[in-house]
């Protein structure tokens, strides 16, 4: 049985036909010239979960590292270099693009378009990101760069950070910054121009509403932060000196224009991450979407407020007391509309019918880290209780709650739901599951016990510390949890690899979804569909199915649903 | 005894709150904490608990129907008032707080008896120790006496390097200074961090409590590869023993300088330097 078996394709699906041109080329030649937005896509994701992997192993060099105090195992050079491209990875090269891969992927098919805007646009963003990432990687054959993800200056400027591997980090702010933001603005005109006939803003799926933020906050924030790290450069071989205090620079400057960019950066790489548990919560819980204008209006005014917020990662920093105060406030507006989201999804939970599948797992276990995540940004809010937790383990375990177990969460949620159209195999689910309670379970263990480590005085990015201080237990814990986690993290990567080939058919629709991807088949054919639906509401699939329904007077088989529902 | 209590090197320190108890403003920040910390909590347990209650409650059942609500207005407007009312009450209680963590108090009567000035931020009375904290790569100094903002490399000041002794019941400020790249001034029991930013300076202030206590803390910004052992030390004493100190110290620095001149004369009549 495959999937373009016409006698078991359930009724509303629309017959789609391939349009290949017949094969000359061969097949790495046809990914390497392809504008096929779901080939980009595809190759998007790969690549930045290639980078994910990279960046977990430097992770686990770094806690190795500081698993028992006094460790001379990693020195304190290769330790900032370790941390540097750890950070540096799994913003620029794994969360933020692996968003535009889902982007690519997706936003056509849930639009009901037949490829991006631009196509061609597109492919230059991912080969962009390629680029960007072997520029920096190749800096690991030199000297990496070590002035951390943020790069203070007068720490990274040519007198305390002569290596060309600060320069190479400029390069690959700039480079992946060129490719995002053309690949933003592509996503914009998708969005704007390309719905399918009846998708007003009010019916666009809640994941294209958040990659829609997504691409405008791209491109308010992306070329503050060219500005500034193109500053740094000629700061640093041209002789300007914007940032340098002996010549009436001002490093205070750098945080400004870094922050600006840098906060907005948080938002991008956690908003498609709602979005996908805004589509994922509805269509396992067998319910509409609870509150769906609210979400979309919430998810517009984070976008509005994150760029308000920057200087509360500057509370220690010389900054009048009165403007911490609006920093503060500001930080405290932004919490609003995040709870909205968090109660809607719960709402969206109750009085359902979940069907537990792996997908949810996930989207569940989100919801419950990124809680403690947000929880703790409110305290790091309150710029006196900041003077505390700034730069210390607080902010470490904060972070990686709203990254590791935020964003990282998300995506696997996203792959478990859509790695069945994109392959036209499932996942295997047990699989799924078990990878999920390591994962959790690894999470929790590695980064709960940073908060105690931050509020008993560790500082964050220290190679090693002395015993006796009360950190050794905590950090030890951290330690073997991050080797849990990474055990979990495993498993799902052994799944995918696993199911690609070997896994059960998936269908055209295997969880009875809302949204129209999964009107085509799995995988969708390069034009994705013949004939586009009319769209009637925030549900087009559904209301097909229904339809059908009606007029056939069976409940619809769809691809094997029914197993994960058992009803 | 107090030292050894001031580091308390327990296995489990400070698992839910800040270190405080070297000085009132830590203290402040270590209340305002607990009081965060007790909604947070609250807020915590209700989210999560509904989360919890709802995955197992609405498991797909034989017969069970999802219900088909798409939303509800008065719900979300609830909700965002809720929100909005406990972010209110939070700031209420950081600006009743702010004072007491920013504003210095007076020196007690037992402190050292010091002049006024006023050029610094000051407690009311005006009366205070001035310390001046120069962070660079990859150590803390710090130079005694009000002069010191001058230019702590010239003016002829006691001064120190990693470990600070300061006397205790006495509002003692800080000014904070980098002649590199950024540092950060932190002693977790005796208050909040502030950045020592090359071309700026920062101020920030403590008044310890008990003469005796040694409070440990580190530079808190990455100023390069050694930034992990840019440590620094308050050692806390009575005034009177403070007072001694400083005597010794200027004594001792100067038999050094004096030492040094010494050399340096003898190196250059013998034409080695
Ligand atoms: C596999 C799980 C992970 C582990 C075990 C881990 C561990 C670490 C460690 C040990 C540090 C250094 C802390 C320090 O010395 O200050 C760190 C820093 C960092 N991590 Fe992770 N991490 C993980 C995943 C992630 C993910 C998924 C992201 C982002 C999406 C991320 C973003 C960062 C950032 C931005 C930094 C700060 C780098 C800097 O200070 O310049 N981490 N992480
Ligand atoms: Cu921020
Ligand atoms: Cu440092």
């Amino acid at each position: 049985m495959s999937t373009t078996d016409y006698a078991v394709r359930p009724v509303p699906q629309i017959i789609a036909h391939e349009v290949h041109k017949p094969r000359e080329t061969k097949k790495w030649v046809d990914w390497v010239t392809t504008t096929d937005h779901k080939k980009i896509g595809i190759m998007y994701m790969v690549t930045t979960f290639v980078f994910f992997i990279l960046g977990g192993v430097e992770a686990l060099l770094m806690r190795v590292q500081l698993g028992v105090p006094n460790n001379t195992l990693i020195s304190a050079e290769h330790y900032n270099q370790l941390l540097t491209i750890h950070g540096t990875t799994m913003i620029f090269l794994f969360v933020v693009p692996i968003m535009a891969g889902f982007g690519n992927y997706f936003v056509p098919l849930m639009i009901g378009a037949r490829d991006m805007a631009f196509p061609r646009l597109n492919a230059l963003s991912y080969w962009l990101l390629l680029f960007g990432g072997i520029v920096f990687y190749f800096t690991l054959f030199f000297r990496p760069p070590e002035a951390g993800w943020w790069s203070y200056p007068p720490l990274s400027e040519a007198l305390y950070s002569p290596s060309a591997g600060q320069d190479a980090w400029i390069f690959l702010i700039h480079i992946t910054g060129i490719s995002s933001l053309v690949g933003a603005i592509n996503f914009y005109a998708t969005i704007v121009n390309m719905r399918a006939p009846g998708m007003s803003w009010g019916r666009l799926p809640l994941f294209v509403w958040s990659i829609l933020i997504y691409a405008v906050l791209l491109i308010v924030a992306l070329p503050v932060v060219a500005a500034a790290v193109t500053m740094l450069l000629t700061d640093r071989h041209f002789g300007t000196h914007f940032f340098d205090p002996t010549n009436h620079g001002s490093p205070v400057l750098w945080q400004h224009l870094f922050w600006f960019f840098g906060h907005p950066e948080v938002y991008i790489m956690i908003l498609p991450g709602f979005g996908i548990i805004s589509e994922v919560i509805p269509v396992f819980s067998r319910k509409p979407i609870f509150g769906y204008k609210a979400i979309a209006a919430a998810t517009s005014v984070i976008a509005f407020l994150a760029v308000l917020v920057w200087a509360h990662h500057m509370f220690a920093s010389p900054v009048p007391v009165v403007v911490l105060g609006f920093f503060m406030l500001s930080s405290f507006l932004i919490g609003v509309p995040t709870g909205v989201k968090i109660f809607n999804w719960i709402a969206t939970l109750w009085r359902g019918s979940l069907v537990m599948t792996a997908s949810l797992y996930y989207a569940v276990g989100f919801i419950a880290i990124f809680v403690i995540g947000g929880i703790t940004g409110i305290f790091l809010a309150i710029f006196p209780v900041d003077w505390q937790l700034n730069d210390t383990y607080f902010v470490v375990a904060h972070f990686h709650y709203v990254l590791m177990g935020g964003a990282v969460f998300t995506i696997f949620a996203g792959i478990y739901y859509w790695f069945p159209k994109m392959t036209g195999r499932l996942l295997n689910e047990r699989a799924g599951k078990v990878s999920f309670w390591i994962m959790f379970i690894g999470f929790n263990m590695t980064f709960f016990v940073q908060h105690a480590l931050g509020l008993s005085g560790m500082p964050r990015r220290i190679y090693t510390y002395q015993p006796g201080l009360g950190w050794s237990t905590y950090n030890l814990i951290s330690t073997i949890g991050s080797f849990i986690l990474s055990a979990g993290i495993l498993v799902t990567v052994i799944n995918i690899a696993h199911s690609f080939k070997h896994g059960r058919i998936a269908g055209p629709d295997p969880w009875k979804a809302n949204t129209l991807e999964w009107f085509t088949t799995s995988p969708p054919p390069v034009n994705n569909f013949d004939a586009i639906p009319r769209v009637r509401s925030v549900e087009p699939m559904r209301d097909i199915r229904r339809q059908v329904e009606r007029s056939t007077g069976v409940t619809q088989k769809t691809g094997g649903s029914e197993r994960f529902a058992r009803v | 005894m107090l030292a050894s209590l001031a580091l308390a090197p327990g296995a489990f320190a400070n698992f839910l709150t800040p270190k405080s108890g070297g000085s009132p403003n830590a203290d402040s920040i270590a209340e305002l904490y607990k009081l965060v910390l007790y909604i947070a909590a609250f807020v915590f347990l209700v989210v999560e608990l509904t989360l919890l209650y709802s995955v197992y409650k609405f498991r797909a059942k034989k017969g069970a129907v999802a219900a088909q609500i798409h939303g509800n207005t008065r719900l979300e407007i609830g909700w965002t008032v809720a929100a909005g009312l406990i972010l209110v009450v939070l700031t209420v209680i950081t600006f009743i707080k702010l004072p007491s963590i920013i504003n210095p108090p007076n020196s007690d009567p037992k402190g050292l008896v010091l002049s006024a000035s006023t050029t610094e931020p000051s407690p009311p009375n005006g009366r205070k120790l001035t310390i001046c904290v120069t962070g660079r790569q990859y150590i803390w100094r710090y130079t005694y006496g009000a002069a010191c903002q001058q230019n702590p490399f010239t003016t002829k000041l006691p001064y120190s390097y990693q470990q600070m002794v300061a006397p205790a019941n006495t509002t003692v400020v800080l000014v904070i200074q980098s002649t590199d790249v950024i540092h950060s001034w932190w002693i977790p029991s005796m208050g909040g961090k502030v950045d020592a930013v090359p071309g700026y300076t920062t101020y920030t202030w403590f008044k310890a409590p008990y003469a005796g206590a040694i409070y440990h803390g580190q530079c808190a910004q990455l100023c390069g590869r050694n930034h992990a052992a840019m440590t620094a030390l308050v050692k806390v004493v009575s005034p009177t023993d403070y007072q001694a100190w400083i005597q010794q110290q200027t004594a001792a620095i100067n038999a050094a300088n004096q030492q040094v001149i010494q050399l340096r004369r003898v190196l250059t009549a013998t034409g080695n330097l």
